[in-house]
């Protein structure tokens, strides 16, 4: 898996009007890399999601957007949202349906983890969270998954 | 004012040279681009431009309150400022460029002090000068603000019009309503398309109402949650709610992300959504052939 460097960007997310960048920006690059609608829908509400958890649970932060290109060819767009907030205590008990702790459905972070193929959250309590979802342009050839 | 005090006659100068050279004065920024550009019918309306700001400039030198951006004498050409600065942003001016053809200005009345030193008091001199400076560094904060105010009522102002105009709610038929929503459904717009809503519902005695969300690019758990809590009131209400225009992706997207609508009635497009709406009514429509 190799990294392009042309293509990252990072973005900030700080308010409202960020997130509505973020969509925007990630939108734009799934079409320019050929996914398909679905694929396009699915990366970028979780991103949406992923947005707005690091702005409301992270007090804002920012997204690094990249491309990357595996052995049998797909693409994938890989978003980084970090934030220096006070972390997640309990991944397992933030993981699970329905848990909020901001009044809402609680599906934000458990969804995400759905809607994208490779999905990560690394937290310190105290320190921040950086959580890492890949979506890929295709299914995999090797029947992983 | 008199000699004894720190500014000397400066106050006094600077006004007597902004008024006495007046039309000297007004025929250079005339030419400069801040009125130039504006003022483009005639020449005569820029100069006219040019002597209501030497007017204004001049009453402010005279009450010494040179560095105070409140001074009264800039009341009277702020609503002309503004114009000005419109217009040059309009042009694609930024703030910063606007700025520095107000600080060209400054040229015109220096070199008429400048020229007067030679029959006058050159303490008097410098003392007018460096009051002049003062007085166009305190201009130009005057325009600087003059123009972020007018930019923030525009956004302002636009705002408003897109909660507006987003949100629009139409009678489809005999007690059935139906809000086409278009763009992303933050919590402000949510909270405007649920009091549109609600109002229509009294206002058309409605019984159905339908959510059209075609036009809503993304629909994550916040969308979700907003059009639950909007069904919801509307139930409370007496009306029940249909949600159409759910395309494809969206659908297998909400299912991956887990969200339930189950307790929401829901249709791919709004012509569905507005059948099963007659049908609940039991309107027949005279004339017009089955669906396929």
């Amino acid at each position: 898996m190799s990294t392009d460097e042309r293509t990252s960007f990072r973005l900030p997310v700080r308010n409202d009007a960020d997130l509505m960048t973020v969509r925007q920006r990630v939108r734009g690059l799934s079409q320019e890399q050929g996914f398909g609608l679905v694929q396009q829908t699915k990366l970028v509400t979780a991103a949406s999601e992923l947005a707005r958890n690091t702005l409301i649970h992270g007090g804002g932060g920012s997204v690094t957007v990249e491309l990357s290109t595996d052995g049998d060819g797909r693409t994938g767009i890989t978003l980084v949202f970090s934030d220096e907030g006070p972390g997640i205590p309990d991944i397992a008990l933030a993981l699970r349906d329905g848990y909020s702790t901001a009044g809402g459905l609680g599906m934000g972070l458990s969804g995400s983890k759905r809607l994208v193929d490779d999905f990560e959250v690394e937290t310190t309590p105290g320190e921040g969270t950086a959580v890492t979802a890949t979506l890929w342009s295709g299914p995999p050839l090797n029947g992983r998954r | 004012m008199t000699d004894d005090s720190p500014t000397g006659n400066a106050p006094r100068t600077v006004a007597r040279v902004l008024r006495d050279r007046s039309e000297q004065i007004a025929q250079r920024w005339a030419d400069l681009p801040l009125f130039q550009a504006v003022f483009t019918v005639t020449r005569d309306e820029a100069v006219e431009a040019c002597h209501s700001v030497l007017e204004s400039l001049a009453q402010v030198a005279e009450t010494g309150r040179v560095d105070d951006i409140e001074a009264p004498g800039f009341g009277t050409i702020r609503q002309q400022l503004a114009a000005m600065s419109a217009s040059r942003s309009r042009s694609g001016l930024s703030v910063g460029q606007i700025d520095r053809e107000v600080g060209a200005l400054g040229a015109a009345p220096v070199e008429i002090l400048e020229r007067e030193a030679e029959d006058a008091d050159g303490r008097d001199v410098l003392l007018a000068r460096l009051l002049w400076t003062e007085l166009l560094s305190t201009f130009r904060v005057v325009v600087i603000e003059t123009t972020l105010q007018e930019n923030r009522e525009i956004v302002d102002r636009q705002r408003q019009q897109l909660m507006e105009m987003g949100t629009p709610v139409i009678k489809l038929w005999d007690r059935l309503v139906a809000v086409p929503l278009i763009g992303m459904l933050d919590s402000a717009r949510s909270q405007v398309v649920m009091e549109n809503l609600l109002e229509a519902i009294v206002e058309h005695n409605a019984n159905m109402a339908i959510l059209d969300i075609t036009g809503v690019p993304t629909v994550d758990s916040l969308v979700a949650q907003h059009l639950m809590k909007t069904v919801a009131s509307a139930r409370l209400m007496g009306a029940d709610c249909v949600i159409s225009g759910i395309r494809p992706a969206i659908a297998q997207t909400i299912v991956q992300l887990g969200l339930d609508l189950g307790p929401v009635t829901t249709r791919a497009t709004l012509a569905d959504a507005l059948e099963l709406a007659l049908e609940r009514q039991n309107t027949n429509v005279q004339g017009l052939p089955p669906r396929a």
